[in-house]
């Protein structure tokens, strides 16, 4: 049966939906379209003399080298968190459901890390591959392991990457867990009494039943690598050294901020919000179809 | 407690302390100094406070020079700046553009009638911070320049009389020396483009910049691709590569580096000294950075650095007048005494240098005076007076990470200072083009 609620008034649907559309347009749609707005203009850092500029903070932005560097950097960036973290945490949230005894404890530790910010997680491991008084880079210097990524763009990418990864883990470990706890284990049950191993058993019954999730976290993931893990880089390496770990969000953060270019980080922030609808868009449209619920 | 005796409370406390309130002028200051010199600067604003009853000037640290900086805009376009902010050379172009939203310290001082004589304060110092026509735009608040220390002790350690090298070639030498008796980290530095790239070319009297370093006019370029500055950024990427250079980042986290004992060599900010003071537990000696002796007329004279104090606009004019009654107590010959002795900066007017030489504090203190007779080793020529280039907290960054890339062994120097040059002429380019 159809359950339907029909509004008998004119204006009542409107005034319920209003808090709503007065938060989306004044902490979305506005400053959506201030960066629109300034991403034609030319003006200076204290914003006392601007000038419209049509495309030309677009044009520039594609003639520097260094923006279509920040392109590829985040590319690695993003599929290096998103794909560690989905698989970490899904070989973790397996191991987890196996667990009976003191599964508790191991969940809740294994859950901790969320609870971190992103800029104390940068921190924490800044602190340990810290290039002269790190705890990893002393065990690094005894492998004969030079660890300076104040210097080497590599090692600062890598560090970012398993800070980023270690703070995301517990999320979709949760959504995991949850995942692998709503397969029926009848299931489960009737492909051990046909005689499939624990590895083909995973492959063929946990994984497709578990695709959802799976998407539900690549888009997530995705997202977070795209956005929230400006904490992290910002804490350690500041986008260095020579933007090797510049995202393009950072970027945006950078030249806007720092370095009061507002047409041009406008600009960006524009194409990265191209960016991001079109991914979203892309991966709901044809990602999608493919996953089995 | 129910909510009318509650309300009834904070009323009563809100009455209290009304009049407190009223009767003091707050002026908010914003700076970056941080540790020593950070209790040093409170303790000048302590001072004024006790000096007098009026005005309460109120230090806050907001982060390092490029954060308080860009926390300072942003509270300026949000209509929050601060009375005070302190500001490093490099953002004085920048300044001096955005007309409205600063005062010119030399009318806040003629507005407040607060005795004010430009020709009081040293003369390499002053030009930095005045426009073409001579009036003082910002107050020199903590100038330094560049020094080259070292660490007696690891000297003394790799069998090397304990004394600093004078030229490139000797400081290459020690380097090796040093590094083959087994020293981690042989040199560091701070502040790598300042030091190896303005500070190297005017010791070495060569422009970074055309129409006087761009004193003369925004449509200046950057010149620091020439053979000279080229060679030099070569031997500190062939000593990062043999592990004789060490790099610790862009701004002065080489001083912890070197007071740490870590490295042997360093080059840093005369303001440095505070913390090495406070921290070192070897014997270390300051010095004038190294030059190439086959360099005609080198050494020539090193530039300031360090940052002055800029008034924002848009306060009401009782806040000016305590403004410019705390501008005048820092110029106080003792307060500079104060703060030179303290920190380590450049004394900044004639009459505290003189006053701090009458104490015989050079004498007991061995090389404090060598930042001022470095800066002053030369009258300056156009490429040493000083530099000043639009939005060069960015171009800055760029000149940075081509060093960067050199240091990492990714570019060859001439390649790296090329594209330092072609990527800074186009922030100068529409840096100019914004504030035309």
């Amino acid at each position: 049966m159809e359950k339907r609620v029909v509004f008998r008034s004119a204006w009542l649907p409107y005034a319920l939906l209003a808090p709503q559309l007065a938060i989306t347009v004044v902490f979305f749609f506005w400053p959506a379209g201030q960066a629109v707005w300034y991403s034609f203009q030319l003006q200076d850092a204290f914003g006392l003399h601007s000038e419209f500029v049509w495309f030309e903070n677009f044009t520039a932005l594609f003639a520097d080298p260094h923006y279509l560097e920040s392109f590829k950097t985040t590319a690695v960036f993003s599929v290096a968190v998103a794909g560690l973290g989905i698989s970490i945490s899904l070989l973790l949230a397996t191991m987890a459901d196996r667990v009976v005894r003191g599964a508790l404890v191991y969940k809740t530790i294994l859950i901790w890390p969320y609870a971190v910010a992103a800029a104390v997680a940068g921190v924490l491991w800044a602190f340990l591959f810290a290039p002269s008084i790190g705890i990893v880079t002393y065990v690094l210097k005894g492998f004969g392991v030079d660890w300076n990524w104040i210097i080497k763009g590599d090692q600062a990418m890598l560090l970012i990457i398993i800070a980023s990864v270690w703070k995301q883990i517990s999320y979709n470990f949760l959504f995991f867990l949850a995942g692998l706890q709503s397969i029926p284990k009848s299931l489960i049950e009737a492909a051990a009494i046909d005689g499939a191993g624990p590895a083909r058993r995973f492959w063929t019954i946990v994984l497709p039943l578990l695709s959802p999730t799976a998407f539900f976290l690549l888009v997530v993931n995705i997202v977070y690598a795209f956005f929230d893990t400006f904490g992290v880089i910002d804490a350690t390496t500041m986008g260095g050294p020579a933007q090797a770990t510049q995202i393009l969000v950072y970027k945006v953060y950078h030249d806007g901020i720092k370095s009061a270019d507002i047409g041009g980080s406008s600009a960006q922030s524009v194409i990265l919000m191209i960016i991001v609808i079109a991914l979203t868009a892309a991966q709901f449209k044809y990602i999608e179809r493919k996953v089995q619920y | 407690m129910n909510f009318k005796t509650l309300a009834a409370a904070l009323f009563t406390l809100g009455v209290l302390a009304a009049p407190a309130a009223q009767a003091v002028t707050e002026i908010q200051w914003w700076h970056s100094m941080g540790g020593a010199l950070g209790e040093a600067l409170n303790g000048l604003a302590n001072k004024f406070n006790e000096s007098q009853q009026d005005y309460k000037v109120v230090p806050v640290y907001k982060g390092q020079y490029p954060e308080s900086m860009t926390a300072a805009i942003a509270a300026f376009r949000a209509g929050n700046a601060p009375h005070i902010l302190q500001v490093f050379e490099v953002g004085t172009a920048t300044m001096m553009a955005a007309k409205g939203a600063i005062v010119p310290v030399a009318k806040v001082m003629t507005d407040a009638k607060e005795p004010f004589d430009p020709k009081a304060y040293l003369p390499t110092v002053t030009g930095y911070y005045s426009d073409l026509k001579g009036n003082m735009l910002s107050f020199p608040f903590n100038s330094s320049t560049v020094m080259f220390y070292i660490n007696k002790d690891a000297f003394r350690k790799a069998g090397l009389e304990p004394v600093a090298p004078k030229t490139w070639k000797e400081f290459l030498a020690d380097a090796e020396k040093l590094k083959a008796a087994g020293q981690q980290c042989v040199y560091t530095t701070s502040w790598p483009s300042w030091m190896h790239v303005e500070n190297f070319s005017a010791w070495h009297n060569i422009p970074i910049g055309t129409k006087q370093n761009g004193m003369g006019g925004l449509d200046t370029e950057f010149t620091i691709n020439s053979p000279l500055q080229v060679r030099h950024i070569a031997m500190l990427g062939d000593m990062a590569k043999k592990g004789l250079f060490t790099y610790a980042g862009r701004t002065n986290q080489g001083d912890a580096k070197f007071y740490s004992g870590e490295c042997a060599m360093f080059s840093g900010s005369a303001g440095a000294q505070a913390g090495i003071k406070k921290a070192a537990k070897f014997e270390w000696s300051i010095n004038f950075i190294p030059y190439y002796d086959d360099v005609k007329g080198a050494p020539q004279n090193s530039i300031i650095g360090g940052a002055s104090l800029w008034v924002m606009g848009g306060k009401k004019p009782i806040e000016y007048k305590g403004v410019a009654k705390f501008l005048a107590f820092l110029s106080e010959p003792k307060i500079q005494m104060e703060w030179h002795t303290t920190t380590g900066y450049v004394p900044i007017t004639q009459a505290s240098y003189e006053l701090t030489r009458a104490t015989g504090f050079y004498e007991k203190n061995p090389g404090a005076d060598m930042p001022v007779k470095q800066l002053t080793n030369k009258p300056p020529t156009a490429n040493s007076k000083g530099l000043r280039f639009g939005n060069y907290v960015q171009g800055r960054e760029v000149i940075e990470e081509e060093l960067e890339a050199v240091f990492a062994g990714k570019k060859d120097a001439q390649t790296a200072l090329n594209d330092a040059v072609k990527r800074g002429n186009e922030i100068l380019r529409k840096f100019q083009a914004a504030n035309k």
